[in-house]
Formats: C-alpha cells, sequence, structure tokens
C-alpha cells in the first residue's frame, strides 16, 4: 500500500525527520487560509499516487496566499495520469543549494534492508540507477543489528556531503530507519532532502509503501489507504478477499492460483496477439465455493470492456464438479450474457465436464485444456461465437 | 533418493489441530509420509489422526527424533513457529504459510543463515517426492515416480505442469514448491544444485515468474554448472509494471524483474523456454 507524499512527511516528522510546517487542503478557501498562516511564498503540490506530478503541473509555486489560491483552484479536480486531485499539500517555499536522495528498500536477494543515499536528488533513484549507477552508495543492514551509525557516514561521505551536516545526517539516517521498522514498510524515501539556503537539511518530499501483509498490527496505517487512487472494483475484491488487478484487454479471468492466474492472462495474449489480451488478473485462492465465484463474476462483468470470460482452476484439494456447480449457481445469481469458456482439470475434472455440458447452456463452453480454453475465449472476445 | 526428503523422513506438523494443519496431515498420512507427531502449544497429549501432540518442537523432536517440520500457523505466529524450529535443531523446516510480514522474514532469514537447517517457503505448497514422502498440499495424485525434477515458485501451476508430465509419461524424482514471497528460504539455485548432484533425476523443470532476480541468478548457475537439460515457463508476460500479482513477490519494480528478461537469460543459458506451459513435456523430448 503506497502512503501520499503528506502521509509519509508526517510519519517521517513523528520520529525526527525535518519537514517542511505544511498542511493538508481540499478546497481553495482552505490552501487561502493555510498559505496567509504560513506568510511568504509556499509550493501548492497536488497529492495523488503517481510520479510525475510536477511535469503535469500538478506543483506549482505561488509567491502569496492570494495566487495560491487560484492554483489550488486549478490543481484541485485536475486530472493526473487518469487520477482526479482530491487533495493538495501547502508547504512554505524553501531555499536550497542542494538536493540528495536517501531511501531504504528491501533487498530480496540479500534478505536484508538496505540503504541507498545518491548526491543526485530530485530525480527518480530508478532514473539515476540506468544513467549514473556509480552516483548511488549502498549500506546493507543487519536486521538483529539495526543501522549503525558508522554506515550512515559510510553513505554521507560516499556522496560527498560536506562535513558539517554529517552529524543531521546520520540522525536523518537513522530516524527514517526507525520509521521504515515500525511501519513495516518495504520502501520508505527522501527525495528530494534539501540543503537550504540557511545551512538545514530538510525533507521536501517523501514516500513511503507499506507492507500489505503486515497491516493486520498497523490499524492506524490501514486506514490511511487512499480507496480514490484505485479502480472500484480492486476495493470490492480486497473485501471479498480475491486479488484483483485491472487491465485492459477484453478477456475476463477467473483463476485460482497467483502463478496459473498470470499464466492463463499470457495464453489469452498468446492466442488473441495484438488486439485481444487479458482484461484482468484474478485469483479466487483456494476452495472457489459459489459465494465466492459470484463475487468474482461480479467483479469482472464490472468492467465493460470485458467480451468473453474465461474461468482455469486446477482442483487440487478443491474438487471440480463442486466449482462447477458453483459456476452454474452464480451464473444464475449475476445473470450472465457474455460467453464463457470453463476449464477445469484436476480432482472430479470428468464430473465437472458433465455438469456444465448437462447444463445445456448456450454461451457456456467447457474446455478441456488450457490451450483450447484460451482459443475459445479468443474467438468468442471477437465475437465468433 | 530424490532431494529433500524420501521415506526415511520423519516429519511433524507444526499447527497439527487446526483446521488446515489437521486436514493436510491427514492427506500427508494417507499418502505414505512417515509423520511421527504434530505440535501445538497447549495441547500436548492429545492424538489427531492417530499421532501424537506436543506442547513444543523440542519436546516432539526429542520424542520422536523427527527431522523434518511442515508448518501451517497463522501469519501472525508463524515468525515464532519458524524460530522454534531452528533452535530446535531441525534439518528440514517447510512453511507453508502465506501472508508473513516481510519485516518477520528477513530477520528469521538472517537468523537461519546461522543455523544448520533449511528452510523451504514460505507462501509455497511444499514439496512431493512421488511414492515416498508428500510434505505440504500438492495434490499427490497429480504425480508418478520417475526421473524429472520439478522447481517452481507456484502452486496450481506446478499442478498443471506436473499433471501435464504425469500424463504424458514423465515420473518425477521430486517436485519442489519454493514459494512466491520476496524472502524465501531455499532458492531456484538451491534446487538446481540438489538436482544435479542427484542420481535419480535426469532432467529438469523450473517454473518462474515476474518479481525479483532469482531466475537471472538460476540461468547463470545452470550455464555454468548444470549438465542436466532444463526446460521450462516464466509466468506473467503480459503483467503490468508497479503492480503485485497475487503473490506478494510477483511485482516488477523499477523496470526489473520482467518475464522478458528472464526468458531471454534463461535461453541464453540453454534452457528451453515454452510460451505455453502444456508443452513444457514436449521440450524434455
Amino acid at each position: 500500500m503506497n502512503l501520499h507524499e503528506y502521509q509519509s512527511k508526517q510519519r517521517f516528522g513523528k520520529f525526527g525527520v525535518p519537514i517542511p510546517l505544511g498542511r493538508v487542503a481540499t478546497s481553495p478557501q482552505e490552501v487561502y487560509e493555510i498559505a496567509r498562516e504560513l506568510g511568504g511564498p509556499v509550493v501548492v503540490k497536488s497529492q495523488v499516487l503517481v510520479g510525475g506530478r510536477g511535469k503535469a503541473g500538478g506543483i506549482k509555486l505561488a509567491q502569496s496566499a492570494e495566487e495560491a489560491q487560484q492554483l489550488a483552484e486549478t490543481i484541485l479536480g485536475m486530472q493526473i495520469k487518469g487520477l482526479t486531485v482530491r487533495k493538495v499539500l501547502v508547504d512554505p517555499a524553501s531555499k536550497f543549494v542542494k538536493e540528495i536522495y536517501l531511501g531504504i528498500v528491501n533487498d530480496r536477494a540479500a534478505g536484508k534492508p538496505v540503504m541507498m543515499a545518491s548526491s543526485e536528488g530530485g530525480v527518480e533513484i530508478e532514473e539515476v540507477a540506468r544513467t549514473n549507477p556509480k552516483a548511488i552508495i549502498r549500506e546493507q543492514i543487519d536486521p538483529f543489528l539495526g543501522l549503525r551509525d558508522y554506515q550512515a557516514r559510510n553513505l554521507a561521505s560516499g556522496i560527498n556531503l560536506p562535513r558539517e551536516h554529517w552529524r543531521a545526517f546520520v540522525k536523518i539516517a537513522q530516524s527514517l530507519y526507525a520509521c521504515y521498522l515500525d511501519s513495516d514498510a518495504v520502501l520508505a524515501e527522501i527525495n528530494p532532502l534539501v540543503i537550504t539556503a540557511d545551512h538545514q537539511l530538510l525533507a521536501l518530499d517523501g514516500k513511503m509503501t507499506i507492507d500489505d501483509n503486515a497491516l493486520f498490527r498497523h490499524p492506524d496505517l490501514a486506514e490511511m489507504r487512499d480507496t480514490d487512487a484505485e479502480p472500484e472494483a480492486e476495493t470490492q475484491a480486497r473485501a471479498a478477499d480475491i486479488s484483483y488487478v485491472k487491465l485492459d484487454g477484453q478477456i475476463g479471468c477467473m483463476v485460482n492460483g497467483a502463478g496459473l492466474a498470470m499464466t492463463t492472462m499470457d495464453m489469452t495474449k498468446l492466442f488473441g496477439g495484438e488486439e485481444i489480451g487479458p482484461a484482468n488478473f484474478l485469483d479466487i485462492g483456494g476452495g472457489a465455493q459459489a459465494e465466492k465465484v459470484a463475487a468474482a463474476l461480479r467483479i469482472i462483468l464490472s468492467d465493460p470492456n470485458v467480451k468473453s470470460i474465461l474461468v482455469n482452476i486446477f482442483g487440487g484439494i478443491t474438487r471440480g464438479d463442486e466449482v462447477a456447480r458453483g459456476i452454474l449457481q452464480a451464473r444464475e445469481q449475476v445473470g450472465i450474457n457474455l460467453p464463457m469458456v470453463v476449464r477445469l482439470n484436476g480432482t472430479n475434472a470428468e464430473q465437472a465436464r458433465e455438469i456444465i455440458q448437462n447444463a445445456h447452456l448456450p454461451n457456456l463452453h467447457y474446455a478441456e485444456t488450457l490451450t483450447e480454453a484460451a482459443q475459445l475465449a479468443v474467438s468468442a472476445a471477437k465475437g465468433a461465437m | 533418493m530424490a532431494i529433500l526428503a524420501d521415506k526415511n523422513t520423519r516429519l511433524i506438523v507444526q499447527g497439527i489441530t487446526g483446521r488446515e494443519g489437521s486436514f493436510h496431515a491427514e492427506k500427508m498420512i494417507e499418502y505414505g509420509t512417515n509423520v511421527v507427531g504434530g505440535v501445538t502449544p497447549g495441547k500436548g497429549g492429545e492424538w489427531v489422526h492417530g499421532k501424537p501432540v506436543f506442547d513444543t518442537v523440542k519436546g516432539a523432536v526429542d520424542a520422536t527424533d523427527a527431522n523434518a517440520t511442515i508448518i501451517y500457523v497463522n501469519p501472525q505466529f508463524a515468525a515464532d513457529a519458524l524460530y522454534e524450529a531452528i533452535d530446535a535443531g531441525i534439518p528440514l523446516i517447510v512453511c507453508i504459510t502465506e501472508g508473513i510480514p516481510v519485516a518477520d522474514m528477513m530477520k528469521v532469514y538472517s537468523y537461519l543463515r546461522r543455523s544448520k537447517s533449511r528452510l523451504v517457503g514460505p507462501n509455497c505448497p511444499g514439496l512431493l517426492t512421488p511414492g515416498q514422502a508428500k510434505i505440504g498440499i500438492m495434490p499427490g495424485y497429480i504425480a508418478t515416480p520417475g526421473s524429472v525434477g520439478v522447481v517452481s515458485k507456484s502452486g496450481t501451476l506446478t499442478y498443471e505442469v506436473v499433471f501435464a508430465l504425469t500424463q504424458r509419461g514423465l515420473g518425477q524424482s521430486t517436485c519442489v514448491g519454493i514459494g512466491g514471497d520476496p524472502i524465501i528460504g531455499t532458492n531456484f539455485v538451491d534446487v538446481l544444485e540438489m538436482f544435479e548432484q542427484d542420481p535419480t533425476t535426469d532432467k529438469v523443470v523450473l517454473i518462474g515468474e515476474i518479481g525479483g532476480r532469482a531466475e537471472i541468478d538460476a540461468a547463470e548457475y545452470i550455464k555454468t554448472h548444470m549438465t542436466k537439460p532444463v526446460a521450462g515457463f516464466i509466468a506473467g508476460a503480459t503483467a503490468p509494471p508497479g503492480k503485485r500479482m497475487g503473490h506478494a513477490g510477483a511485482i516488477v519494480e523499477g523496470g526489473e524483474g520482467t518475464a522478458a528478461e528472464k526468458i531471454d537469460a534463461l535461453r541464453k543459458a540453454g534452457v528451453r523456454i515454452a510460451a505455453n506451459p502444456e508443452e513444457i513435456p514436449d521440450l524434455l523430448g
């Protein structure tokens, strides 16, 4: 789960990272009041969960509270990469002499957190990794020891940070690590961390991603989820304990297991070519009772691009005949007119086929193999069935 | 002989009185796995499916001489169950639990590296040595004894491939599900090394997916160390970047971990990659 800039910075601030004294607003009037209170020039920053806000015109500098209010009128409600801006952060504008990057992520291969710093702040770290990988200095952290001060000094020295800032930098690195740990984050980054004109370090922008698997022990963070930022269907799927990601294709896929779900998507593209592909990733999980199948079908059908539905279930512990009955029951509940291809392999696949075929529904097809199922779903999506 | 588990493996089940643990313990016993007992704190002295339940892992090991454990414990308590198994000195630990926080797993992983235990998983279907031992949740009937080693990050996709092999008369030495989490105890390379050394394995099937670089490391190992032929499949070619595809680890981040780069690396290492997993048996020809 991604946090907004204002949420991330507030949390960094709680752990001792110096942050600007701004506040978040939802109306131009509020923006005006905050700007007036802050006095002096302010930055009005759209709060949407995508990169490239600045380029899209979602971050603007205002010299006065009146100007801030005017800017807010255009920024609030604007679309950035398909997301509507509903909140803006109003921060006092800072004069700075240098931008750096400081972040912490999980290094999968090492199985440890790694703290990274770069003298090239203000640009995405992936961009620096591509263009100037040597500019990124890394320190792996032993999860039992935590970040050692010397490691933070290694980073400071590695990016040629002037010595007068080392003490403050080490403190910020430790605060960021403490925040990362306490929040069960998988990513916490300050970009840029600036040296201001009056020689202070300040976190101008921040980003955090929280481990979804750890949200059970962070009810406060779980509440920060911005469901505006995700398609409605993904929110519904989470409530039904279904894993769903909306894609751009025409074939709605319902599968059990993440690896098999991705494979089923890939197969629709393999046979669908340029024009036809998967409309979604959907992992229904184990069991797959009628109720859950119905919920999944509703979610798939909420996407108007869907032209056909492909169900691919490998019954391991789950019995194919039960799934087949569940599908028929769910179809009745939901009411489906679109062509549907069902392929059930594994336990009791024979009975499953009989149940589907004996239902004699005109737009319900049974396929023996995944290849056949994908080909049928593709022709159905093209309107050939 | 197989790898990791065979008919001589003495298995305990952590979480044996829970819904999942009890259900799968029964399936493992039915399959012929040598289950010697189970552990649930507070339930010591009870019996489940004719096997004694102990309060602690150490107690179970002392009484039964177990040399492997399987963990079906909720994510909140899984890390503790893992530490307990490591501290009891059990050589093989298989963890089925899905949804363990990554911060917990980084600590476990670090602790594990200072121990003599091997962990398979978490968030995996476990392993199956056909006709000898089933440690996990793979349905037993899909497999048959033979000489193809299977290693995979996935669950049901593995079943598909194993089932397809079985139907084509290609039996398996051992099928290992290593799991789809970002931090796992046993990686592709570990299992490939074991298959390379195992005299009962002639050919290997590797099933990977998007996210991380475990498949790239596997390609490097295959290129430099493996003499046995490898065929494979990588799931997620159509997955968009930045979106988690079910598995906590299945996400393309910062442009890394795409199916295309993995397929390319494996092909360059001489691995035959199927565009369609149902064609894997043909590639073993």
